[in-house]
Parts: C-alpha cells; sequence; structure tokens
C-alpha cells in the first residue's frame, strides 16, 4: 500500500466516512453494462444456487436452481443464463468500425496495411466482488468444454445449445479480466476501492455492503458503525440484514431457511412424480418459496452493485480510459472472430509460449496504466511524487545548450524548483507530457544552486547551468550523494532534455518550458514498450519440453484415470 | 528430513572429517574441474551449477567462456542487468588481452561502461551482425531476446540464471544448443507485478526462474555446486550456509584468524561503538533500538544505521585479510548499507550525508546482488513492522543482505522481531506442483535471528 493510501485510509478513519483517492474515475463504465449477481450452494463446488441477470437495473431476470443437486436443474439453469447473457454479448458483434493495422505479408514478407474490423462498443458485464469474478470463470471452465447434441449426436449427456458457447465467453471475459485496466469483466468492490480509501482493511473492503456503507453512509451514521451493521447486524430471525455478496451464502439462512425450503421442494417432486394428488401444486409453490427465498438474498446485493455503478457515474471519466477501453474492443472483437471462424474452445491450460505472451502483455498493461492513472489524475500524479517517482515544480532557468554529435541536436538544461523528493541518480530518465499533449524525455543532469544557498560546488561552465555533477558511476546503481547537499524544502533540479523537440538543430517553439512553467516530470515510462517476440508454439525450446507432441490431442491430456480413492 | 539433520551438518561441515584438514582450495579446484569436465565433454544439453555467495562464480564463468573459446568453440553469454554484462567483458578482457570479444549492447544514450572502451580486443556494437566472428559475445537475456534470424551458438553460458525468469529463457533459448547455467539459489527469486497464480505449478510457469523450468524439463541435467565462499569470513559461512542453504552446506574459503578487523580509536561506550566492538571481535553484531512500531523509513534507526557507518568511519577501522600482507583501512567504498526499499535507502543516505560521509553504498537488497564489502550495516527488514508480509520474509531478501561482508555486519533492527515472526507464520497458499522451497524466510529469519541475539547489544539513541 502507498504513502498517500496509508494517508486516505488515516483520514477516512478520522473522518468517519471513505476519502477519494483519485479525481476521474479510471475505468470504464458501458451505458449499459449487464449486471450479474451469482449465489452458490454451501458445500458443493461450483453448484449455482441462484443469479439475478439483467441490463435493466429495475427488472432484473431472476434464476435458481431448486435442487442444487440435480444436475438436469443445474443444466436447466446454465440454458436460461445463456440465454440471458448470450444475446446481449451477441448485441454488439455487428457494429462495426472499419480500423487500419500492419499486417505481415505471407508471401512477401512486407508489413502492409490492412482495413479489419474493429467492434465499436463491446459488452461489459459487472459483478458484485472478485469471488464473482472467480465464479465466472469456473462457469466458463465447466461449460466450454460441454457438448450439445448438435456438436456431438452420440454425447451421452448432451449440454443445451448455448451452454458451451457461453462458457468460451465467460472464460474470454475471465482471462481478461486478469489484464490490468481491462474492463470487460469487473467486481464493484476493486472499482469502488480503486476510487476510494476506506477507513477499513483490504480485506474488509471486500464486502460490498460495508465498503458502500463507508463511501456513501446513511445519514449522519458513521462508516465504521455503518460498515459493521452492514456486516454483522441481523434481524430478530438471526438473519443478516445485509446477506452477502456472494457467491456464498449465509450459513443462517441455509440452515432456517433454505434447507427446509429445500426439503419441501424434494419432498413435492417424489409426490409430483408418484402422481400423488395435489402434488403438482405443491411443488409450484415449494419453488415459488424457493424464488422467493433466493430473491431475498439476491436482491439487496442487486441493489447494491447499482448504487455503486451510480457512485462511480459521478466521477468524471479519466481522459485516457478511452484508449486502454479500445483494447477491450479489440479484445471483444477477437473472441467473436475466433469464434466464427470455429476455433476450438480455449484450452485447459495454457501452453509455454502462451502463458509469458499473457504475462508480458499483462505487465506491459500494468505498467501503462499506473502511467496513465498518474497521468490523467493529478491526486493519483501526487501520490507518485510522494513515493519519490516523479516531481512538479515551477521553471526557474532555461538555459540552451547542443550535443557534441557532428549535426548538433539541442539538449537544453531546464531549472526546476520543486519540494518533491524523487529518487534521482545522475542520468536517470526522466518523462513528461508537453502542454499540447506530446511525449517529452530527459535526463537529469544534478543539483542547482538555490538562490543564496551555500555548501554546494560551484558549476565548471562547462554546462552553462549551474550544475553540481553527481559522482560519475553510470551502472544504475550510482548513490544519490549529489541530492544530499539540499536540505531544505525547496529544491532546483536540473534536467537535460533529450526528446520530444523535433527534429531540427533548433527545438521547435513550445517545446521547450519556459520560466515561470509549472513543469511535471515522472521517472517512469509513459508508454511502456512490449517484451520481445517469443518464438512459435511449434518451435518452443528444449529448455521448456520442446514443441507440442504432435500426436497429442487438441483437447488437452486425458482425464486422470480412476482410483480407489475415487470412490471413497 | 531425510537422513541425517542436514542443519547439524552445516553447521559443523568439519567435524565429519576432522582428521583430515578441510583444503578450501583443493575442494574448490575439484568442484571447477568437474564443471569444466562437463561444459566441455559431456554429452548432456546443459549444465546446472549452484553457487554460494562469493563461491567465485564470476571466476568459473570467465574461466568457463576462457576455455570454450580455447577450444574453438564460440559462444555467447547471457547475463541479467548490463552492470553484470559490463563487468564479465571486463573481467574476460582483463583475464586475456587478446581474446576477441563483443558487447551486445542497447540503442540507448551511454548504453555500456566506458570501461570496455580501453580494452584493444573488446568491440561494442548494438547490432549483432558486427560481432559475427568474435570468440565471445556477451549481452542481458533482454537485448539477446530481440536477435532473430541468426545461426544459433553451439555453446551459451547463462549466469546469474536463478535471477533470470523462465519467460526470459523461453526467449532466448532457441539462440544456442547448449548451455551453462550458473546462479545462487539463495538470492532474491524473479518476480512479476502482476499475478502469475494461474500457473503455478506448471513446468513453465513464466514466473518461475528459468533454473526451475529447465530442470522440470530436464531432470537428469548435471547439478554441481561451489563449496567454498571466499568473500563469507569464517565467522559467517556458518550461519549463512545454515540458515539459507540447509541443504547444500558449504565453508568459507579463510580460517577464522586470516580476517581481522580492529579501529585506531577506542569506543566511546556509545551503542554504535559497542556494536562496532562486538562485530570486529565476532564478525556479527545486532543494535537493538528498543520495541516499537514505527514507519518505514523509522528515524532513530536510520539515525543509528548513519551514526554506525560514521563510527566506523572515524574510529579508523582496518582490515586484515587474505588479499594483502599489509592490514588495509577500511573506507567508505567498502562499506555498504542494505535495506529492504528505496526509500529507506534514500532515508539512509540522506542521515549520512547530514554527518557529511559520502562514498558509502547505500541500496536495496535487490541492488546488492551479486557485490561484495568488507563491512555492511543492515536495516533488518521487519525492524518495526507492525506485520511480515511475504515480500519482508523473502528469504532471499535475507539471505543477500546477510552474505555481502567480508569481514563483518552490523544489523540494525528494533526489539521484538521474533515475536513478529511468531504472530505472522507464513501464510502463502500450497500450489500443487510447485516444488516447496526451503527453508521457507520464516524459519530463514529466526535461524539469523537467533544467531544475533549472541551480538547484541540494546541501545536507546
Amino acid at each position: 500500500m502507498s504513502l498517500i493510501t496509508t494517508l486516505a485510509r488515516m483520514e477516512a478513519v478520522r473522518e468517519g466516512r471513505a476519502q477519494p483517492l483519485t479525481t476521474v474515475r479510471h475505468r470504464h463504465l458501458s451505458p449499459r453494462p449487464l449486471a450479474f449477481v451469482p449465489l452458490t450452494t454451501a458445500g458443493e463446488a461450483g453448484a449455482p444456487l441462484g443469479a439475478l441477470v439483467g441490463t435493466d437495473r429495475d427488472a432484473p431476470r431472476l434464476l435458481i436452481v431448486a435442487q442444487p443437486r440435480d444436475r438436469d436443474l443445474r443444466f436447466a439453469f446454465l440454458a436460461e443464463l445463456a440465454e440471458e447473457i448470450q444475446p446481449y454479448l451477441d448485441s454488439y458483434a455487428d457494429e462495426v468500425d472499419l480500423e487500419e493495422r500492419k499486417e505481415t505479408d505471407p508471401e512477401t514478407g512486407k508489413k502492409v496495411p490492412v482495413q479489419v474490423e474493429l467492434c465499436a462498443d463491446a459488452p461489459q458485464l459487472l459483478v458484485p466482488s472478485t469471488a464473482g469474478v472467480a465464479f465466472v470463470r469456473l462457469l466458463g471452465r465447466s461449460m466450454r468444454f460441454r457438448r450439445t447434441a448438435e456438436q456431438d449426436p452420440e454425447t451421452p449427456f448432451p449440454a443445451p445449445a448455448r451452454v458451451p458457447l457461453l462458457g468460451r465467453w465467460l472464460t474470454h471475459y475471465g482471462e481478461r479480466s486478469r489484464v490490468p485496466g481491462s474492463c470487460l469483466l469487473l467486481s464493484l468492490t476493486e472499482l469502488l476501492s480503486r476510487h476510494w480509501a476506506t477507513g477499513q482493511s483490504n480485506l474488509e473492503d471486500q464486502h460490498l455492503g460495508s465498503l458502500l456503507a463507508w463511501i456513501d453512509p446513511p445519514e449522519g451514521a458513521p462508516g465504521a458503525e455503518a460498515a459493521l451493521r452492514a456486516e454483522s447486524e441481523r434481524d430478530g430471525d438471526g438473519l443478516l440484514r445485509c446477506p452477502p455478496a456472494g457467491p456464498s451464502t449465509d450459513p443462517a439462512f441455509d440452515n432456517k431457511l433454505l434447507a427446509p425450503a429445500m426439503s419441501r421442494y424434494d419432498a413435492a417432486r417424489t409426490e409430483a412424480s408418484q402422481g400423488v394428488a395435489g402434488g403438482a401444486a405443491r411443488l409450484r409453490l415449494a419453488e415459488t418459496e424457493l424464488r422467493g427465498l433466493i430473491a431475498s438474498q439476491l436482491r439487496p446485493t442487486w441493489d447494491a452493485l447499482w448504487h455503486g455503478v451510480d457512485l462511480l457515474r459521478s466521477l468524471p471519466e479519466g481522459a485516457r480510459v478511452a484508449d486502454r477501453w479500445k483494447r477491450d474492443r479489440w479484445s471483444y472483437t477477437g473472441h467473436r472472430d475466433r469464434v466464427r471462424a470455429g476455433e476450438p474452445p480455449q484450452p485447459k491450460l495454457d501452453d509455454a509460449v502462451t502463458a509469458a505472451q499473457k504475462l508480458a502483455a499483462r505487465e506491459t498493461a500494468q505498467a501503462q496504466l499506473d502511467a496513465h492513472e498518474a497521468l490523467d489524475d493529478p491526486l493519483v500524479m501526487a501520490g507518485r511524487r510522494l513515493a519519490g517517482e516523479a516531481f512538479a515544480g515551477e521553471v526557474t532557468d532555461v538555459e540552451m545548450a547542443w550535443s557534441d554529435a557532428k549535426v548538433p541536436r539541442p539538449r537544453p538544461l531546464v531549472t526546476i524548483r520543486t519540494e518533491d523528493r524523487p529518487h534521482l541518480a545522475e542520468r536517470v530518465k526522466l518523462h513528461r507530457v508537453t502542454a499540447d499533449g506530446r511525449a517529452q524525455s530527459g535526463e537529469f543532469a544534478g543539483l542547482a544552486d538555490l538562490d543564496g544557498a551555500d555548501g554546494a560546488d560551484e558549476a565548471d561552465g562547462d554546462h552553462g547551468a549551474d550544475v553540481v555533477e553527481g559522482p560519475g558511476d553510470t551502472d544504475g546503481l550510482g548513490d544519490t550523494d549529489a541530492l544530499s547537499h539540499a536540505h531544505g524544502p525547496g529544491r532546483a533540479l536540473v534536467v537535460r532534455l533529450t526528446g520530444g523537440m523535433g527534429r531540427g538543430k533548433e527545438p521547435e517553439p513550445g517545446t521547450v518550458p519556459e520560466k515561470g512553467d509549472l513543469v511535471c516530470w515522472t521517472l517512469f515510462e509513459h508508454a511502456p514498450r512490449g517484451g520481445p517476440e517469443l518464438p512459435d508454439v511449434e518451435s518452443t525450446p528444449w529448455t521448456h519440453g520442446g514443441p507440442p507432441d504432435a500426436a497429442a490431442p487438441a483437447q488437452g491430456p486425458q482425464p486422470d484415470p480412476m482410483t480407489e480413492e475415487d470412490h471413497l | 528430513m531425510i537422513g541425517a539433520d542436514p542443519a547439524a551438518a552445516a553447521a559443523h561441515p568439519g567435524r565429519a572429517r576432522a582428521d583430515e584438514p578441510f583444503d578450501p582450495s583443493a575442494a574448490a579446484a575439484r568442484a571447477t574441474a568437474a564443471i569444466l569436465h562437463d561444459t566441455l565433454h559431456g554429452a548432456d544439453r546443459g549444465v546446472v551449477v549452484d553457487s554460494p555467495p562469493g563461491a567465485g562464480k564470476s571466476t568459473l564463468v570467465v574461466r568457463a567462456a576462457r576455455e570454450l573459446a580455447a577450444a574453438g568453440r564460440p559462444l555467447m553469454v547471457v547475463a541479467q542487468t548490463n552492470a553484470q554484462v559490463d563487468d564479465l567483458v571486463d573481467r574476460l578482457a582483463t583475464a586475456d588481452p587478446d581474446l576477441p570479444v563483443g558487447r551486445l549492447h542497447s540503442s540507448d544514450p551511454h548504453p555500456y561502461d566506458p570501461v570496455l572502451d580501453g580494452h584493444e580486443s573488446v568491440r561494442t556494437s548494438a547490432k549483432i551482425a558486427d560481432l559475427a566472428g568474435l570468440d565471445i559475445v556477451v549481452s542481458t537475456a533482454a537485448k539477446w531476446a530481440h536477435i532473430k534470424h541468426v545461426e544459433p551458438w553451439r555453446h551459451a553460458i547463462v549466469d546469474e540464471a536463478y535471477q533470470m525468469r523462465s519467460d526470459a529463457l523461453l526467449a532466448v533459448a532457441g539462440l544456442f544448443e547448449r548451455a551453462l547455467f550458473v546462479g545462487d539459489p539463495g538470492q532474491l527469486d524473479p518476480f512479476s507485478v502482476v499475478g502469475a497464480d494461474q500457473w503455478a505449478g506448471l513446468s513453465y510457469d513464466p514466473s518461475a526462474s528459468a533454473v526451475t523450468t529447465l530442470l522440470a524439463h530436464n531432470p537428469r541435467l548435471p547439478q554441481h555446486r561451489l563449496p567454498v565462499s571466499w568473500r563469507l569470513p569464517a565467522s559467517a559461512a556458518p550461519l549463512v550456509s545454515h540458515a539459507f542453504y540447509p541443504y547444500t552446506p558449504f565453508r568459507s574459503g579463510t580460517g577464522h584468524r586470516e580476517r581481522q578487523l580492529s579501529f585506531g580509536v577506542a569506543s566511546d561506550g556509545s551503542g554504535p561503538d559497542r556494536v562496532l566492538d562486538e562485530a570486529a571481535a565476532s564478525g556479527w553484531g545486532l543494535l537493538e533500538l528498543p520495541a516499537r512500531r514505527t514507519p518505514r523509513t523509522d528515524p532513530e534507526a536510520v539515525a543509528a544505521v548513519a551514526q554506525v557507518v560514521r563510527r566506523l568511519l572515524d574510529r579508523g577501522a582496518v582490515a586484515v585479510s587474505e588479499r594483502s600482507d599489509e592490514p588495509q583501512p577500511v573506507a567508505a567504498d567498502r562499506i555498504a548499507v542494505g535495506t529492504a526499499h528505496r526509500d529507506q535507502a534514500a532515508a539512509v543516505r540522506a542521515a549520512l550525508a547530514g554527518l557529511g560521509v559520502s562514498g558509502v553504498t547505500v541500496d536495496t537488497a535487490n541492488r546488492l546482488q551479486g557485490r561484495e564489502f568488507d563491512v555492511t550495516v543492515v536495516l533488518h527488514p521487519l525492524s518495526g513492522r507492525p506485520d511480515a508480509t511475504a515480500f519482508h520474509l523473502e528469504t532471499g531478501r535475507l539471505c543477500v543482505l546477510a552474505s555481502r561482508h567480508r569481514q563483518a555486519c552490523v544489523v540494525v533492527c528494533r526489539a521484538g522481531v521474533a515475536e513478529l515472526l511468531d504472530e505472522h507464520p507464513s501464510t502463502e497458499p500450497v500450489q500443487l506442483g510447485v516444488t516447496v522451497k526451503f527453508p521457507d524466510g520464516w524459519e530463514a529469519n529466526h535461524a539469523v535471528l537467533a544467531h544475533l541475539s549472541e551480538h547484541r547489544v540494546s541501545w536507546q539513541p
């Protein structure tokens, strides 16, 4: 946790309500997201109990599994879920923009521009908590390898139509959500805790109810009290007033209400199947009762989810959010194309090359997200400045200088007075965005004399400005003794501009800051490069197991053989 | 535990053959000969060498590279940082001024250490084509990963292979047919800033170390280890070996008498002076401040660290070692301060500057890896903390901090770390298929603390 977040949390404790961590919203919110609030059955891994799903906050569709141990009912639930989600996912597939992209021509090997489709918008799934994201992945995994009767007439237990397809989409969304800054599948707890700091721990922030209680406490109540109530207040029957956001249920609800209702349902079902008079009616009654019970647990979370969406919508969107959302649109379009091309479902496990590619892409995305958030938001940038990763201040002096190259390039020295304490060493690379939004690079050139300050050596004149050269180590391990001379509240740092000034001998107008300008330099890159190209899967090297076995089935390894223990 | 208690064996590695005096040079020479034999004449595609701190890893790499080149087998060398590459090229060129060595570098400004320009036989370039035909080409893994469409080298040496990530090896492994992998398994593991749990347990987990992946796919590769640390003094090797390498013990190359630290000025009785005396006498010193929960940049602890360094310089420390006949003064460039976090390092630098000290290396464990000093002063990673996270418990972090010195190590710490450890047993989830690493950080921390407590100086600043 960064220092500024710790400070915000302490302030939240003192004020009794959450404190903003940002001034803008750093994630894209679709105008028409699909909310999905699932519940699972206790003690039965991955067995759904029910869900509220839909794009209309006032009219969610309630789906339940009246007896989760009955796999036919589970399938019926998944079929209904697919009926609800798949049309939403598909509804964005056909409205496309045309984008130009460079692709390698297989014949000439040259990069040629091609026109490709990019979906104009993409569907967005919202779940209440990170556990909900994990459940989406679990559903995806359990559904995508199922076969429908249409795909395979021989399959002994055919899955309802659309179920495998939804499984592939949920897998894609679950996998995409691991990319930092991606917005196809978001959890409200993560969204809210990115934008507000509460006075409770990160663990407690995973409870949507108590998180909201801190951010938007009911009239007059201090956040801590409201959060405690949201977490643990029970009514006269011992039931939580604010049911958990799932997908796990409250044990008291399971024991006192759900279990007896399910027993009644089972009994009625047996009666109905035996043709006992009135059995069918009792079955309907029992099912209605279960629907009511499950809805009572889901609805508060559904409302909390939309309450969170409202809070987030009240923040203006960050300037670079649309850029990142475009990547999500590419991701959606890419998967749409794979499905249309009839490719098989995603494999159970990534191969070595895919895993490395995903990790590299996510690391780049993380670095980019961190940079974007700081550039979009002065409060986030303040956190980076406090951490010594950036500094801001007023330009007090600009000295023109040129490089020693045959064709001299402009290398102006800009002195900035700042109270920040960045972790600088000689020749550390610096980055900033100019007023007109262009990237500029520079390097740290040393400390300048503050007016009236003593103790720093006089410059040797080579550089024009009053630069105190630090120790000349270039290995990046350098210590910052040069910085230690100045101890006052303000210091003057000299930055040598190295780029972003055009191609000529003289910098283009407006590219060099002027005396009196306020500038902000960062030690981190703004557009981090991706990793190197990795070998093709077919040329996986011997250190990583060699090329995949061509004889191996595309569906991955066979299931483990049955053992004695399987029947314990 | 399998068989005899390895920890006991590690603590007294000499006892088993007390009748036969341990000859460190001979043991090291035997290990080196076996490694070179497997590298030059073995049938396996890879050879793995585990090296404890200061065991002559760089010397081994230089020697193996020269022998391969001498045998007419051009090779590529992969290191992890530019500083490591420059150091290696400098060593190669110094060892054999006629050896044609290529330094492949990035196209950034100031891409390599200008020292290399002083070697006539070293050619530097950002393009691999310019270096074609040279006996040895050295670069970072990151730069090698961008080299495409070249005839693969028959040989490679991968240095610091335990600090290299599996995905980095994947990117370069197509460039060579066989390789010697050298590294220190006890130092900091590679890490990723994003979660990689989804691949935990896979043999090719991209966030694991290169050696882990290599051995998972090629379990029969010959594995060697260097048995002698030439850096660590006789006072430090048993502890570091016992705490961090319980199953692969090593010895120090020097005896108890061969390294000595003394001061020209007597102690003034203050905490820093007393802990320095303790460290000079025993090789270890723990300056314990009163228990307190503090921010990371604990001002009292930082001031204490700076004070110890100041006194070390003021008291005219001189070191006796096997390197020279005369006692050598311990100057600022022979002293390092190690911390866990960058802001702590920055705070220590500022405090040292405030005391008028300059030239002392102050850095985090990550950046001190592979470096060597006479005396180190360490701000304990758990000092003043309310909790013990995986980061602070990481075995490699403490191992790096506790194994940089040739003479003595002073640890500055708040009291109560033992209790803190007991309140925070490691809680990392156990992942299927992941080899459990021994020792875990919790245990290693306790082992080091238990030893340090014998050299404790309590001090109220």
